[in-house]
């Protein structure tokens, strides 16, 4: 119920899973909003300090995720019918998303530290910056990631597209073991 | 003969040697100087009023520049400035790539910020009134600002230094820069401090 199994994702990973997925697409909006509002409206700075807070509490959400993913059994593929190729692409793209997801919170921490300053957490924590800087490091680490974010976007958007032809069309369990924790 | 083509090979050529510079220095009247941005004793400085309630400094760190001046006939001083204009820095990154950005400088599509002098009165020996062309964001417009000489005189490892200071306000919607920053913000002090050493 709590971990996975070899026949589907237990508790813990399905939370992980669509509190992250949730969460990245707020953090989409929210980044592509607030870089359209300016200095005089009341959430110029709110909404920036927001987005970091996520994402920085992201971060530690993606690494207890790693770690869980890790530790645990990985479930078997459900699709019987699937072609290897679908199964190294679909494993490929798994990869790639976290892969993303951890570079993509890289580079927002380096634009925010660019300059030295801490990122502060709810005002619960301060993150320190780096020890060293690189030259124009806000605008390099900024066009990353905002590029990254949209790659993010389009790949979970084709990840979830898959889930939905294995669910309609291929009519398997792929989509459902995401939604029901798996008994053993 | 020797002597002019010597000038003339040191103010056409880019290349021009420092041998043919210190052969040119000692032997016309010298009156060139190279602001010292190596040793970082010039400064471009801005500030502007934050919603009008206090002043927020910077200053760009990349430039390069030039002028020539002369005590005996300063009417003659002419200089030129080049400021790179990613090089801004208020002490805060995201503020900083803010002013990179479209809304303010937009410095991939406008790298440089240039002031060159047309014309140089001193109305004493320390006071002067600097006209000249003065580019940023690819506006171009003639601005006048008073300069003040601060010193001259010879360094303690060989050289020859003078300095100048200059300040003026720049209107920022007349370099299309039209961001809101508030009633108070409209205008920006550019402040120029510089430390030439003779060529």
């Amino acid at each position: 119920m709590i971990k996975n199994t070899e026949n589907g994702y237990g508790l813990v990973a399905i939370i992980l899973h669509w509190l992250m997925a949730i969460t990245l697409f707020s953090l989409f909006g929210l980044g592509l909003y607030m870089v359209e509002l300016t200095y005089y409206d009341a959430w110029y700075k709110g909404s920036l300090d927001l987005h970091k807070n996520i994402g920085m509490t992201l971060f530690v959400v993606l690494m207890l995720r790693i770690v869980w993913r890790l530790v645990n059994t990985t479930p078997k593929n459900s699709d019987k019918s699937a072609s290897s190729v679908e199964i190294k692409a679909a494993h490929y793209a798994h990869i790639a998303l976290y892969a993303l997801m951890l570079v993509l919170m890289l580079t927002g921490y380096l634009i925010s530290t660019a300059d030295g300053r801490a990122i502060d957490v709810f005002g619960l924590m301060q993150v320190p910056a780096f020890p060293f800087n690189f030259a124009n490091q806000e605008d390099i680490a900024g066009s990353i990631h905002e590029i990254l974010a949209w790659t993010l976007i389009l790949l979970s958007l084709g990840h979830a597209l898959a889930a939905l032809k294995h669910h309609f069309i291929n009519k398997n369990n792929t989509l459902l073991r995401m939604i029901k924790p798996s008994h053993e | 003969m020797k002597k002019a083509l010597l000038t003339t090979a040191l103010t056409t050529s880019l290349l021009a040697s420092s041998l043919l510079a210190t052969i040119a220095a000692s032997s016309v009247q010298a009156a060139d100087y190279k602001v010292d941005v190596k040793g970082a004793h010039a400064f471009v400085q801005f500030k502007i009023k934050h919603l009008g309630y206090s002043w927020l400094l910077g200053r760009f760190n990349t430039f390069d520049g030039d002028f020539s001046y002369d005590e005996k006939s300063p009417n003659n001083a002419k200089i030129s400035i080049e400021i790179d204009t990613k090089s801004i820095d208020s002490n805060h990154a995201e503020r900083d790539k803010h002013l990179k950005g479209k809304d303010f400088l937009n410095v991939s599509s406008f790298p440089k910020a240039t002031f060159t002098s047309s014309s140089i009165k001193f109305s004493d020996n320390e006071n002067a009134i600097v006209t000249g062309e003065f580019t940023l964001k690819g506006v171009t417009k003639t601005i006048s600002f008073s300069v003040i000489k601060i010193g001259e005189g010879q360094d303690p490892w060989g050289g020859h230094r003078t300095g100048f200071s200059g300040t003026t306000s720049l209107k920022l919607a007349d370099y299309g820069i039209t961001y809101n920053l508030g009633p108070a913000s409209t205008h920006v002090e550019m402040a120029l401090h510089i430390e030439g050493v003779r060529i």
